[in-house]
């Protein structure tokens, strides 16, 4: 926990986005959460994302539970809209805010408490229903708020900071959210922004549920030996199987890639994803292989990262519904109320 | 690029920007940092162990510190370092308990000091504590040298100027004042075994022009004028004063002749007015004085009638930016001005000029009539003669004399004990102590304050016209000086690194406000520096960079440019690999 707050002076030559805004207005207040925690990591991915699409801030609402976790939308995105909700109930209200209005960007933060625990079952249906947002779980495999308990993340056999081992088997919530429906699934790590800001912003223009599992080392209570969500563990252990990078096409970037490597898919913006393939027999298209790569993986103990799965042609909740495509919170009375008249024959549909 | 040897001493002391930047290499945080907990003796101390004349250096000095300052890049205005530095002066208590102890018992060693202003005083006070025989001789009956007789008492009042020349001659110094030495042979020959040459720059600079010769009773060189004002010869001017030339001394004219009663005082400059030399704060209070200033205007002739002046023509011509980027004057097309005045005042300059000093003594000089110097051991090509201050390497200003006779001061002592005067000199060092006192708790006040420089209070104008001895600035007082205090980064409190400690989580990187952490594959200098969170387009500002970390291979650059000293790295590291640790370098003195 840090005392002295972060000096608004900025460097002189700070990039300045179309907005014109510097990354550091993209700020919120300071972090209470311990020093060296992976969640301010993830906290300055997505400052740094969202800065680099130029996001306004007051079209973001930010979403979250209970947890460690949970804290950070505080520290981050200080102008956009936030709504801190109970203990794994974030996807319900997640779900009806979307509902009342389509067109801002969602984020959603979560722990592994939060969404593998106690909201395990709000999890498993908001990706059902493909709501359209950014899902993020900050997986620190340990329930740092309380000091230090096993999560149901935690690996059979990885060991408490006192040496006790882990007796039960992990969920794998990405590879969940692949089974039930996801649209976008990817797993980073906090250490690793070079990988993760790109998914982050891949996700976030992602016309549909976009989940992100980021392993986010808890230096406090699991980031010792013994333990499989440690800085060292992380980076000892873990591969990339594809990466996302958003390119915005009035940079016509020209990269070379070997052939087949890279594909570029176009998004409903005008933007491009350009996926990169790191293993030739991978394919982030293909829901059965994905979750076949990931089982071998994890049971080698190999963290595998980057983009799991893509459908790049997505469908949201709304469409599944079929809603109009104004928000329904900006609908006026003419609109939602359609009068006793009209009333009259739709029960009498029902006599 | 190679790891940063964090040891090597000139890399925290470039960090420190204005100790750095200052020839005496004043450690100026620490002593800001003093005046901010109202330890003004102290403060003044540490300014009095370094530069010798704290008090007379808060009002006069030239600053090259204050450009350096790092908040020019952060923000936009340096701290006011000189004056708070006056602070300190200003309400010091009593000092004389901090003061050396001069050994009854003489190490038996005579040296000479010649002239009493800045440099002899500082050597001086560098060599009575080690036991020498300290003889000054001055031409003038009283010490101070330039101090005195240059600067005129509504920037130094006589008291300060005064209390710290006195008090070195206290110290025990054998003054000779009020006799010329006038021959070098004479003066060796009286068996002293070291002589220091501490003259000035004494000879100000004439303009040879038509009419110079009719014209001479009006005439007046600035700094021989500036002398006969402050030892009270000269009392007053009459009718309407053109000052010639664009340095501080012109501005001393200009402003004393509005003082002395002038008519109408003007500034007449041949070049623009960005490049001339005098310091900006002594043009804008020139400029706030009502004295225009007139630039681009090069004299040509004086004009005399009926045996008096009637005034002077000037060239007029305009400044073009060559290709080296130097500015060229060209004839503006303008015709010839013609500007009438009762006294021209002439302070274009001045020369070194060592007359009294043979030529056969082994002491070669050059073109520019300065001695040929080593520029380390300031000794000069007879090895019992050493030089400093203006009279070492031309003009410059008093606290290049502090920085000069410290110097000078270590070749006399190796040299009257017989040791080598390059080869035993005492190093330099430095010592790094942690400001860590626990949880979020640092010895130092590492909030950063974006507070913009504060004013200084000045005396009422019209009162300060009417009476050359009334001082203009004056000073911060306390409250406004440990506010200004506040805005010091205490760059001397270095962020170091170490990398067997570091888990790359990249909570500095986070936090810091600056962007001036990255961890990054290693690469050359050049390339570095485009690889960083923030562009390092800097070069004068070091990259530090770490060892190769445990886990990744990658390294941590640190630019140092734009560092705010918060510590807020070292505050958000969980292992400690970042610590915020006082630098204090180690600069040699002959006490030291």
């Amino acid at each position: 926990m840090t005392f002295v707050a972060k000096p608004k002076t900025h460097h002189p030559k700070l990039p300045r986005n179309e907005l014109g805004l510097t990354r550091r207005d993209y700020e919120g207040a300071v972090s209470t959460l311990c020093a060296g925690c992976g969640h301010d990591s993830v906290s300055a991915a997505i400052i740094q994302a969202c800065h680099e699409l130029s996001i306004p801030a007051h079209r973001v609402a930010k979403l979250s539970g209970i947890g460690c976790s949970s804290k950070t939308p505080t520290y981050f995105l200080g102008k956009s809209h936030g709504f801190n909700s109970v203990h794994g109930r974030m996807p319900s209200v997640a779900t009806g805010a979307n509902m009342a209005n389509r067109e801002l960007y969602y984020i959603g933060i979560s722990g592994d408490g939060d969404s593998a625990s106690i909201g395990l079952g709000q999890f498993a249906h908001i990706v059902r229903r493909r709501i359209n947002m950014t899902y993020v779980v900050d997986n620190n495999g340990t329930y740092g708020l309380t000091k230090g308990q096993f999560s149901a993340t935690n690996d059979k056999g990885s060991t408490s900071k006192k040496g006790v081992p882990n007796l039960y088997e992990p969920i794998d919530l990405a590879m969940m959210a692949i089974q039930i429906g996801a649209t976008f699934v990817a797993r980073s790590f906090s250490g690793d922004k070079e990988q993760l800001v790109p998914l982050l912003k891949a996700a976030l223009k992602h016309e549909g549920f976009a989940f992100l599992d980021v392993i986010s080392p808890c230096v406090a209570f699991n980031n010792h030996n013994g333990s499989t969500k440690s800085y060292e563990y992380v980076r000892g252990h873990s591969s990339a199987l594809a990466l996302a990078d958003l390119i915005p096409t009035r940079d016509a970037i020209e990269v070379d890639y070997a052939p087949g490597a890279a594909e570029d898919v176009a998004m409903p913006d005008g933007s491009t994803l350009r996926l990169r393939k790191l293993r030739d027999d991978y394919d982030p298209r293909n829901r059965v292989t994905a979750m076949d790569t990931l089982m071998r993986m994890n049971e080698k103990g190999e963290i595998v990262t980057g983009l799991l799965f893509l459908d790049d042609d997505p469908s949201d909740c709304h469409e599944i519904l079929g809603t109009v495509d104004e928000p329904l919170a900006s609908l006026g009375e003419a609109e939602l109320c359609p009068g006793s008249e009209r009333l009259e024959t739709i029960n009498a549909a029902f006599r | 690029m190679k790891p940063t040897d964090i040891t090597d001493p000139n890399y925290f002391h470039k960090v420190v920007d204005c100790q750095w930047a200052c020839p005496a290499h004043t450690p100026v945080p620490e002593y800001i940092r003093l005046i901010s907990q109202e330890r003004y003796t102290e403060a003044y101390m540490v300014n009095w162990d370094s530069n010798v004349f704290p008090g007379i250096l808060g009002r006069t000095c030239d600053r090259p510190c204050e450009p350096a300052c790092r908040r020019v890049r952060t923000e936009e205005k340096p701290v006011a370092i000189c004056r708070l530095k006056r602070v300190a002066a200003d309400h010091k208590g009593d000092i004389r308990d901090y003061l050396p102890r001069i050994p009854e018992q003489k190490n038996g060693k005579r040296i000479a000091c010649v002239g009493a202003g800045p440099a002899s005083l500082a050597v001086a006070r560098d060599l009575l504590p080690m036991g020498y025989e300290v003889h000054m001789f001055e031409r003038d009956p009283k010490g101070g040298g330039m101090m005195r007789s240059q600067i005129p008492a509504f920037r130094l009042p006589m008291d300060v100027l005064e209390e710290e020349v006195n008090l070195i001659l206290e110290l025990g110094v054998v003054c000779h004042f009020g006799q010329e030495i006038t021959s070098m042979q004479a003066l060796l020959d009286q068996g002293f075994d070291a002589v220091f040459v501490g003259t000035g720059a004494p000879r100000g600079r004439d303009l040879d022009l038509p009419g110079r010769a009719e014209a001479d009773p009006f005439i007046h060189l600035g700094i021989d004028w500036l002398a006969s004002v402050a030892f009270g010869h000269t009392d007053r001017i009459e009718g309407k004063v053109v000052v010639l030339g664009g340095g501080n001394t012109a501005m001393d004219c200009c402003r004393t002749s509005r003082r002395l009663g002038a008519e109408s005082v003007q500034v007449v400059v041949r070049s623009a007015f960005e490049v001339m030399k005098a310091s900006e704060w002594e043009k804008e209070e020139a400029i706030a004085e009502g004295i225009p200033i007139l630039n681009n205007r090069p004299p040509k002739s004086f004009v005399v009638e009926d045996g008096k002046l009637k005034g002077m023509w000037f060239e007029c011509v305009e400044p073009v930016r060559q290709d080296d980027g130097r500015l060229k004057y060209v004839p503006s097309g303008e015709a010839d001005v013609f500007i009438e005045c009762d006294h021209v005042l002439i302070a274009i300059g001045q020369d070194n000029h060592c007359p009294w000093i043979e030529r056969d003594l082994g002491i070669e000089f050059d073109r520019w009539d300065c001695p040929v110097l080593d520029a380390e051991t300031l000794q000069s090509g007879n090895p019992k003669v050493f030089f400093g201050g203006d009279s070492a390497f031309g003009p410059e200003n008093i606290i290049w004399a502090s920085a000069h006779a410290h110097k000078a001061a270590i070749s006399i002592d190796l040299f009257c004990q017989g040791k080598d005067v390059k080869a035993d000199r005492p190093p330099e060092g430095v010592n790094l102590i942690s400001q860590k006192m626990g949880m979020h708790e640092w010895s130092y006040d590492s909030e950063h304050d974006p507070a913009p420089r504060y004013h200084v209070p000045h005396a009422d104008l019209s009162r300060s016209l009417s009476n050359i001895k009334i001082e203009v600035e004056l000073g911060f007082d306390r409250h406004l000086g440990a506010k200004e205090a506040q805005r010091c980064l205490n760059c001397d409190v270095q962020t170091v690194f170490t990398e067997k400690l570091c888990i790359e989580c990249d909570a500095c990187v986070d936090i810091c406000p600056m962007d001036c952490i990255t961890f990054t594959a290693n690469r050359e200098e050049e390339e570095l520096r485009q690889h960083l969170m923030a562009p390092a387009d800097n070069p004068a500002q070091d990259l530090y960079v770490s060892g190769d970390l445990p886990d990744t291979d990658r390294v941590m650059v640190k630019d140092e440019d734009v560092c705010l000293h918060c510590g807020l790295c070292a505050e958000r590291c969980p292992t400690g690999a970042w610590d915020m640790q006082k630098s204090i370098i180690n600069i040699p003195q002959v006490h030291a």
